[in-house]
């Protein structure tokens, strides 16, 4: 039986709800706004930059400064490169772990996930000077690797719950139908684990996209993504609310909309297998 | 093709011995039933010859050839399981042309070999349909179709008919008993249910604890069982088996004796006892007759039309010539001559 819940009741808890998503969806909207905004009004009072009139001037302004397109398909690079990178190595790490476990499995996996919680400015030195000396600094292969290896252990822990959740019995009976190892995962395992590949593959572009700590210290300008796009407008020179504000708004729109049109399957890929 | 020969095989998983080293040989065409109770090793063993896992120790010989270090999709064995373990993703035509298309044969073969089995599988209208869209005795079709396509030296059958629902799984059991009778090639089935391995087999292997208990034809091991194990293992209902004093009276430590070979009889017979609980399967009755000889009811089959009233005073005789004697370690004993 439902539980019984009074109209007044259920009203008040769908406010109190919309009243806390609103606050946090509310800078995003700000930052929305401010980009239609000229410079003069954006410093204004928040009613007056309200009231007062729009303006695209804040994205040709942008436009002009820096080349959008240049920092967009650096992103677009580095976090479809590095996920796809992870994906490489994670999927057979993954197959390893969830179908041959050895004695120390759990070990090495909570040991993978304990990488991150090292704080990266720890060894921030350490790889720059990696980097420098391999000559990667500031190239979209140093970053693909990087973020690949820092996303590395979600990748793996995610295709690693996926993974368990299919019978062991469909891959020995792929073996007894005369697969190897590899018609195995390619055939039979990755079919079956699309679901949670998909929203693995999702969530860690995502995470790719907005990573701003390593992409802002390794790169200066070739290889500068859209996170350092943004960064470039909170300058020395003063801070230009009308033009950060655009900028954000034109670094977060791709992968907002992505997000968007893929939450179905996020949804569904971070909870697959829990509802048979 | 299809002669496999285990020599010494046994199996620890850790510190446990699942399998004690056995020997068993398995002739080409020969329908080979595992039976024992569970946790007895038949999958383990199974498994064992399949190269699911490996041997602790000992060899696997197919057709005469050494394959214990063989890989399984080497060994030219297919295996049906007792969850199906169809591909969830792929259509029920490339469930079953999965294994040809990993040996890389011709695609118009492929086509040829599937539609065959289809046929053979009445599968013919579901070849499109994904295994979710099945009933369970059409899944396991499906994975019989898998095994057959690829023309394998033996198959392996993984207590294939558990998951059907009764009526299903006798259907089945038929269809298996026919496909061998057609395919002549070897079949290891492995199952729990005595029955199945009575009416399937050709050659009974009754496992427990890891140990071969005994090897023979079902008659063989319905007749001569060669232990108070495999005695009430084997025959539904169970063998009546009798200590003490009764037992004496033959020069046995325990004797058995089958429910359709005791005599009852309202009158007159050698054991004195009252009915229990009455059995109605129509063609047979069975009573069980709570007797001075033993402390558990004696099981005796009679005629269907036969009725006794739970209480009523009966007199069992068992045919002395179809009397089982076992010794104090549970071994058959000889007839005297």
């Amino acid at each position: 039986m439902a539980r019984a819940v009074s109209t007044s009741r259920k009203t008040f808890n769908t406010a109190i709800a919309g009243l806390l998503g609103f606050v946090m969806f509310f800078p995003v909207l700000w930052i929305v706004i401010l980009s239609f905004k000229s410079e003069f009004d954006a410093i204004r009072s928040p009613l007056a930059i309200l009231t007062s009139g729009w303006t695209l001037e804040s994205y040709g302004a942008v436009q002009a400064r820096s080349d959008y397109f240049k920092h967009f398909t650096n992103s677009v690079v580095i976090s479809v490169g590095s996920t796809f990178l992870g994906l490489l190595i994670a999927v057979p790490a993954a197959w390893s772990m969830a179908f041959v476990p050895a004695k120390r499995t759990r070990g090495v996996l909570m040991w993978m996930l304990s990488t991150k919680m090292l704080p990266p400015v720890g060894v921030l030195v350490p790889i720059y000077l990696i980097f420098r000396d391999l000559g990667i600094l500031d190239t979209n292969l140093g970053l693909v690797i990087v973020l690949m290896l820092m996303n590395l252990p979600i990748i793996i822990w995610m295709l690693y719950t996926y993974f368990r959740e299919i019978p062991g019995e469909i891959l020995e009976a792929a073996r007894m139908d005369g697969a190897s190892l590899r018609d195995e995962v390619l055939y039979v395992l990755t079919p079956m684990a699309v679901p949670g590949i998909a929203s693995t593959v999702l969530l860690n572009i995502i995470l790719a996209w907005n990573e701003a700590f390593w992409t802002l210290n390794l790169t200066a300008a070739r290889a500068a993504p859209l996170t350092a796009f943004i960064a470039s407008y909170s300058s020395p020179e003063g801070l230009f609310y009308a033009k950060l504000s655009a900028a954000s708004v034109m670094a977060i729109a791709p992968i907002l909309i992505m997000g968007w049109f893929s939450q179905k399957q996020l949804v569904r890929g971070l909870t697959f297998g829990a509802v048979k | 093709m299809g002669q496999i020969e285990l020599k010494q095989v046994s199996k620890s998983f850790g510190t446990v011995e699942v399998i004690r080293p056995l020997d068993l040989s398995i002739e080409e065409g020969e329908f080979v039933v595992f039976v024992g109770p569970s946790g007895c090793g038949k999958s383990t063993l199974l498994r064992l010859i399949a190269g699911l896992e490996d041997v602790t120790s000992g060899a696997v010989l197919i057709d005469g050839e050494d394959a214990t270090g063989t890989a399984p999709a080497k060994r030219g064995l297919a295996m049906v399981f007792q969850s199906y373990a169809l591909y969830p993703h792929m259509s029920v035509r490339k469930n079953i042309a999965f294994p040809l298309r990993m040996a890389k044969l011709d695609k118009n073969e492929q086509d040829r070999r599937v539609e065959e089995a289809a046929r053979v599988l009445n599968l013919g209208d579901y070849l499109d349909r994904r295994p979710g869209q099945l009933s369970g005795g059409q899944r396991q079709r499906v994975a019989i179709g898998r095994a057959i396509v690829r023309e394998p030296a033996a198959f392996l059958f993984d207590e294939p008919l558990s998951n059907l629902d009764a009526a299903l799984r006798v259907g089945m059991r038929l269809e298996i008993s026919e496909l061998h009778k057609r395919l002549r090639t070897t079949m290891i089935y492995v199952t729990h249910d005595q029955v199945e391995a009575m009416t399937m087999a050709d050659k009974i292997v009754v496992l427990q604890a890891g140990v071969i208990e005994q090897v023979g034809s079902p008659l063989e091991l319905y007749q001569r069982p060669r232990n108070l194990f495999v005695a009430g293992f084997i025959g539904s209902p169970r063998m009546n088996l009798i200590e003490g004093p009764e037992a004496a009276k033959y020069d046995a430590h325990t004797i058995g004796i089958r429910p359709e070979h005791i005599e009852i009889s309202e009158s007159q017979g050698s054991w004195k006892g009252t009915v229990g609980l009455s059995e109605h399967l129509g063609a047979d009755t069975f009573f069980h007759v709570q007797c001075a000889v033993s402390p558990t009811p004696i099981t005796v089959r009679a005629p269907g039309e036969m009725i006794l009233k739970y209480g009523a005073e009966v007199h069992l005789t068992p045919r002395t010539q179809y009397l089982h004697r076992f010794d104090s370690e549970g071994l058959r004993k000889n007839e005297p001559s």
